[in-house]
């Protein structure tokens, strides 16, 4: 594939630069444009913080194609992250045409991924971290966070139950870090991967319930990991609700925050002693106290809210300097600034997802106070070479062979699959299984074309009527003409809860889910919403005005064959990734992978007939829609 | 002296619901928790989102809205409750009202229930004014916390959204 040579790439940097006065570059100059240098980034300051977020265990490169739809209304219409495309670009005063289009866009995704390549991956992470680290003047100066979902997104990282991601960050060098998917293996697991994990992984929302710390069981598994899994009984916090951290002389408090709806979005019997929730108020509390107690010189917020709840947050509460945010995978080059209640400004950042970017803050302290400076690198794997320690590390655990010991389901008949016994994780991911016949992607509010085939491959199993599929945010992209492989359905369905179902269900029943789950995407309060995307439905068309209230929304739903939904009638609608109980259907991307290789054709081209995109109603001025392939108005 | 170990020393009982500041149990505390979990187990709505819609948003008929109608708000009453219940099976719900004087009792109501009363706590003299439990939710809607000093009433009040799961980022 041709992609860009390392000099032709920085003179095309250099020129989207010079083309506007404010652009994402400013520290290239076009004196330095003919050397590499994008990534030599100097320090201003004392104190450098790398952050990470929303990897999905993606190790390797990866094509991620942001959303053409990501719509936001009330106080969110047209800010940021809620503006897509060429909206965006022009807000943000970005270059078109060039890599920051490819990085922070859908604008053109197929040329530009074959120009540029693709993005992110820990090898090449790993070599820009330490160019930046080096940049601060050695790795003391500067803190490495991860903003979670971090452990969970592909099949190794399912296969060896997050630990091939704890081992990988190890050497990344990751300091602190928070969670959320994380929190989908058994709570044994997430306290020993926490324990295998040498930085510090902390959270001030995530508590012990009360019935744990009354009962003994709880408090057994605790000594037996040594004190891991509570901290401080009268909080009853899990973990550590913070940690100081000396970076460049200077003491840095971050405070961690997981993802406040974990027990909505995921199955609660993976942590039954776990509560989160959003816990504001203890956070000003925390703040405070923090501020108070331990004098840092900056307090940072290291987050897994989402970027509309972060935004809220950092105006509700005083005292935080700075939000590193993650969940909503979000690639936002600048910063929101917001005037917080109490009059102080904080920066809310968000560093979008699958290892395609790292943010860079520099924190320069002056006169007892702090100003920063953000930068967002988008990790380009034609510009940074692959690090020697990490690629060993990456590819003697892709050898590992797939045992009997494997876990890859909640149900007991299907912990591990016989057929792939004996072979390597990379032999399995490596299988071809067919053509794309067009871009697969998943992200954006409402169907991706990954989606459809997911959808597609539910009812062809279960001869469904309809079939319903998370609305999730992870999930990477494949190109035109390239080769579905096994590795790519694994990136789209890899859960430790990937049991597919068929049940009956009304017309009506059908159509209350679609709506209670539109109000968790279009409340117009970011503290209700769950930070996802409207769950996918195959089969089915319907039309949605995201700006009604609950049960208001969804009107003209009907089948394939045009037939409109009647509430009374009972239809046949397949799924997966149940949250409230264990089916006993067949795991999702073996359904998925056996739909592909039966359906394509003798070019071994996968074709698919439809997209089931809905119709869009009370979006058409919105900066937060473009180029939508559905209809709209 | 450890949470567990303190319970374990005091009660054979589930206390589970109840969480009581600065070591203060009345026996006629413990005894309104019992009563409060009656009620929450009375309110048959764990299927709640099925038939959410059918049911009317009112007031049920064991419960006299007007009381809380009339009852005036008052910032000393710090009621704490989730934006989004985790489950709406068990929606943990805090009522402090030590900042009033004289406090007989606390009740907490979740109107759009259909037994709406989710917890009544008769306190005796002297008792701080501190109420914690766990109130089953059908559907989304307010909780209140209605306190009662002598025959004067006072409230708070806040929403909890009671939501269907999946679909996490």
């Amino acid at each position: 594939m041709p992609t860009m040579d390392r000099r032709t790439f920085f003179k095309f940097l250099a020129m989207g630069v010079a083309g506007s006065a404010t652009a994402s570059l400013p520290w290239l100059s076009a004196a330095q444009a003919e050397t590499p240098s994008l990534y030599d980034l100097p320090q201003k300051g004392q104190a450098r913080i790398l952050h990470l977020t929303d990897l999905h265990g993606q190790l390797l490169p990866v094509y991620f194609r942001e959303p053409n739809v990501n719509l936001g209304f009330g106080h969110a219409l047209g800010h940021p992250p809620h503006v897509v495309g060429n909206a965006l670009l022009d807000k943000l005063k970005l270059p078109k045409g060039g890599v920051e289009a490819y990085a922070y866009t859908y604008l053109d995704f197929a040329e530009a991924a074959k120009k540029y390549g693709k993005m992110g991956g820990y090898s090449h992470i790993k070599t820009l971290l330490n160019q930046l680290r080096k940049g601060a003047g050695g790795q003391k100066n500067t803190l490495t966070l991860d903003g979670g979902d971090l452990w969970q997104g592909s099949g190794t990282s399912l296969w060896t139950r997050g630990v091939d991601m704890v081992e990988a960050s190890n050497i990344m060098g990751i300091d602190v870090m928070v969670g959320h998917w994380e929190f989908t293996y058994e709570e044994q697991e997430v306290l020993s991967n926490v324990a295998l994990f040498k930085g510090d992984f902390i959270g001030q929302n995530v508590r012990v319930k009360e019935d744990a710390l009354m009962a003994d069981e709880y408090l057994e598994m605790v000594e037996k990991n040594n004190g891991l899994g509570l901290v401080d009984e009268d909080a009853g916090y899990a973990f550590n609700p913070y940690v100081i951290k000396e970076v460049g002389g200077k003491r840095i408090a971050v405070i961690g925050q997981a993802f406040p709806r974990t027990a909505n979005a995921n199955p609660p019997e993976f942590f039954p002693d776990w509560s989160f929730g959003l816990r504001e108020d203890d956070m000003r509390d925390l703040v405070k106290k923090v501020r108070t107690e331990e004098k840092p010189d900056a307090v940072v917020m290291l987050s897994h809210n989402g970027m509309d709840v972060d935004i809220k947050m950092a105006e509700n509460v005083p005292g935080i300097d700075v939000v590193f945010g993650g969940h909503t995978h979000d690639g936002m080059p600048i910063p929101v600034n917001v005037k917080n209640k109490a009059g102080n400004n904080c920066l809310v950042t968000n560093a979008g997802s699958n290892g395609k970017f790292v943010g860079v803050m520099d924190l320069d302290f002056r006169d007892g106070k702090v100003n920063m400076h953000y930068k967002m690198l988008p990790v380009m794997t034609n510009q940074l070479a692959a690090d020697k320690e990490m690629e060993a590390y990456l590819s003697q655990m892709r050898d590992t062979k797939y045992d009997e010991k494997i876990v890859e389901s909640r149900h007991p008949k299907r912990l591990f699959n016989p057929e792939r016994v004996g072979k390597s994780y990379k032999e399995i991911l490596e299988e071809k299984l067919a053509i794309a016949d067009r871009l697969l992607y998943r992200r954006g509010n409402f169907m991706g074309t990954w989606d459809q085939i997911l959808c597609n491959a539910l009812r062809e199993e279960y001869k469904a009527d309809v079939a319903l599929s998370a609305g999730v945010r992870w999930g990477t992209t494949t190109l035109k003409g390239d080769w579905i492989t096994m590795e790519d359905v694994m990136n789209q369905c890899s859960m430790t809860y990937a049991e597919t179902y068929v049940s009956d269900m009304t017309g009506k029943q059908l159509l209350d889910v679609l709506e209670q789950i539109a109000d968790n995407l279009f409340d117009p309060d970011p503290y209700l919403q769950s930070g996802g995307d409207m769950v996918r439905a195959g089969g089915l068309d319907y039309t949605i005005d995201p700006t009604k209230p609950l049960f208001k929304r969804i009107t003209e739903a009907k089948l394939d064959n045009g037939k409109a939904i009647d509430p009374d009638t009972v239809y046949k609608v397949a799924g997966w990734a149940v949250v409230n109980r264990t089916p006993d259907g067949r795991l999702m991307w073996d359904v998925v992978r056996d739909y592909i290789k039966a359906n394509k054709g003798k070019d071994n081209i996968l074709a698919l007939p439809k997209i089931n995109h809905p119709k869009l109603v009370n979006v058409a001025k919105n900066p937060g829609i473009a180029d939508y392939d559905g209809d709209l108005s | 002296m450890k949470r567990r170990s303190f319970v374990k020393g005091t009660l054979s009982a589930s206390v589970a619901g109840l969480a009581v500041g600065a070591g203060l149990i009345p026996a006629s505390l413990l005894a309104e928790d019992k009563k409060a979990e009656e009620a929450a187990a009375a309110s048959k709505d764990a299927e709640a989102t099925k038939d959410a819609e059918a049911k009317p948003a009112g007031h049920a008929t064991s419960f006299d809205s007007t009381i809380v109608d009339s009852a005036e708000k008052s910032d000393k009453i710090k009621l704490k409750a989730p934006d989004v219940a985790e489950n709406g099976a068990v929606v943990p719900v805090t009522v402090d009202a030590s900042g009033l004087e004289g406090v007989t009792k606390i009740q907490i109501i979740a109107t759009n229930n259909p037994d709406a009363i989710a917890g009544t706590f008769n306190l005796a003299e002297g008792t701080v004014a501190f109420a914690s439990t766990r109130i089953k939710m059908g559907k989304t809607g307010p909780v209140i916390a209605l306190v009662t000093v002598g025959d004067k009433s006072f409230k708070a009040q806040k929403d909890v959204k009671v939501t269907i799961g999946g679909c996490g980022g």
